[in-house]
């Protein structure tokens, strides 16, 4: 590389950078609210008019029927398990998946385009479509729920983990090549000690949100609390309905602190 | 022995990062190469571990082509071959052991190196890796709580753990202030005086190449300029390999 001096540029200072384009965003943001608002014939009077009847919804749920606890428990229990078994197995599938998708650890298309399209494949399925699908292969119970959510948290941890293994330093690869590493040895010492702490990041955060997942999928009849859900909304039990609720934000709070501080310990 | 046989390297969009290279390297040699970034020092030194790879000729070590080199044989060839970069390289979330181990990786079944299961020899040897570069005592330190020049003499052991014949490195010390540079310069000649262990360095400063070099490559646009020993590499020498007179910048004085 030749050194050239450098060139003082003789022409004028630079100009501001104009004000349009952020109007300009502002002005297509309004757009398409109101655009979408209108398509779908969103209105204000329908939302006031629904007003009391909200609050009258809320009245009924205050207090929750706190011997109902103890009949909760149970399904509880059920919908957490499920959360736990459809997090890990999504997780084992995820792990492999990710790093055939990403272009730094495979660097051929033929791998990794396929992979991505499967990612993004799986991850447009919404669980509660996966959970009536499993629901009508396996039949009512926890099964097809386990399922649903492993297929839900595959698509979650591998998007979130392909992007992260895809930024990691090449530096201890291209060391782990002049060593004499075949592909699979690279991988286990260039690779996984550099992603690891990301992928059980990235784990735990689908455990919460398949916590979440897990309550709506009894919805369909794939186990868990969903179908007391539904049982007490059908049955007007709104204290009922208001204990679960009560219920699962003790469960969905505690793991979230529990799984937030492991993950800071991961930095 | 490390033979290079007319080797030319030509990157697809039509540089030539070397032209024509034939020269031999004997064992227990200490070769510096030196040239303008750019000139090809890097690609000639990954063509010998073949990090890159040559478009024409020939690269032998220890009468082995490792230019046809395939699949298993390449890994055992590279086994023999270590190499300290700029950056270090290391795993910066690992111990210093873990990455010292990793040095080892060639020796064994992929699946034993699958679960992490190393021999009680490969920790000793590791162990005595660390000793040699003398950061013993950080052996279960992750790999970034170290100075850039600790981390630098954990990549020389991790080169010494892979019981390597021969080092490679790229511009080792460019990124490490004068005094850093020195100790890992002089583990370097320890290494190759002790061990007999050849070394082959990309050098920017002109002064740390005529201190620890036996012998001086200059490249210049991929040719090879000037090849003999330390005590022949005038500073015309030197201007003729940079084709400029020498800067001050090239220096790193006060060593």
């Amino acid at each position: 590389m030749k050194e050239t001096p450098v060139e003082l540029s003789s022409c004028t200072p630079p100009m501001p950078p104009s004000k349009k384009k952020p109007l300009f965003t502002i002005f297509i943001v309004l757009v398409l609210v109101t655009g979408s608002g209108w398509q779908i014939g969103f209105s204000i009077t329908d939302l006031t008019a629904g007003l009391p009847e909200m609050g009258s919804l809320l009245v009924q749920l205050v207090p929750p029927d706190w011997t109902y606890f103890g009949e909760v428990t149970s399904p509880m229990m059920e919908t957490i398990q499920m959360a736990v078994l459809g997090t890990t197995f999504g997780g084992l599938i995820a792990f492999p998946l990710s790093m055939l998708a990403a272009s730094n650890i495979f660097h051929t298309n033929w791998i990794t385009v396929p992979s991505r399209l499967l990612l993004n494949l799986i991850r447009t399925l919404p669980e509660l479509l996966l959970a009536a699908l499993f629901v009508a292969i396996f039949g009512i119970g926890p099964v097809p729920g386990v399922f649903a959510l492993m297929m839900f948290s595959l698509g979650i941890i591998a998007k979130l983990f392909f992007e992260s293994v895809e930024a990691i330093d090449s530096g201890p690869m291209e060391a782990m090549t002049a060593v004499g590493a075949n592909k699979l040895k690279w991988m286990m010492f260039g690779v996984v000690p550099q992603v690891m702490s990301s992928f059980m990041s990235f784990f735990l955060y689908a455990f919460e949100i398949n916590i979440r997942a897990a309550a709506v999928l009894g919805l369909v009849g794939a186990g868990g609390i969903g179908l007391y859900y539904e049982q007490n909304l059908g049955f007007f039990e709104y204290a009922r309905v208001s204990t679960i609720i009560v219920y699962s934000l003790i469960v969905v709070l505690v793991i979230d602190f529990l799984s937030t501080r492991i993950r800071e310990k991961l930095q | 022995m490390i033979e290079f046989n007319h080797v030319s390297k030509v990157y697809p969009n039509g540089t030539t990062a070397l032209n024509e290279v034939d020269l031999q390297i004997e064992d227990g040699e200490f070769v510096v190469v030196v040239g303008l970034s750019g000139a090809g020092k890097s690609t000639f030194l990954r063509s010998i571990n073949r990090l890159h790879e040559v478009t024409e000729g020939e690269i032998l070590i220890n009468g082995e082509s490792i230019t046809k080199a395939r699949g298993s044989s390449l890994y055992r060839m590279r086994r023999e071959i270590g190499m300290i970069f700029q950056n270090f390289n290391l795993v910066r979330r690992s111990s210093v052991m873990r990455n010292v181990l990793s040095g080892r990786v060639g020796y064994h079944s992929t699946l034993r190196m699958i679960l992490g299961l190393f021999p009680r020899e490969d920790k000793d040897i590791a162990m005595q890796a660390l000793e040699r570069v003398n950061l013993q005592e950080k052996a279960y330190s992750r790999a970034d709580e170290l100075s850039g020049g600790q981390q630098q003499r954990v990549s020389i052991a991790r080169a010494l753990a892979q019981e390597a014949k021969l080092i490679l490195a790229d511009e080792p010390v460019a990124s490490l202030d004068p005094m850093t540079t020195k100790q890992v310069m002089d583990d370097l000649a320890r290494i190759n005086k002790e061990l007999n262990m050849t070394m082959v360095v990309n050098l920017h400063f002109i002064d740390v190449a005529r201190q620890y070099a036996t012998r001086i490559i200059g490249l210049r646009e991929g040719e090879v300029v000037f090849d003999g020993p330390v005590g022949q590499a005038t500073d015309e020498i030197f201007s003729d390999i940079y084709g400029r007179p020498v800067h001050k910048d090239e220096m790193l004085g006060e060593m």
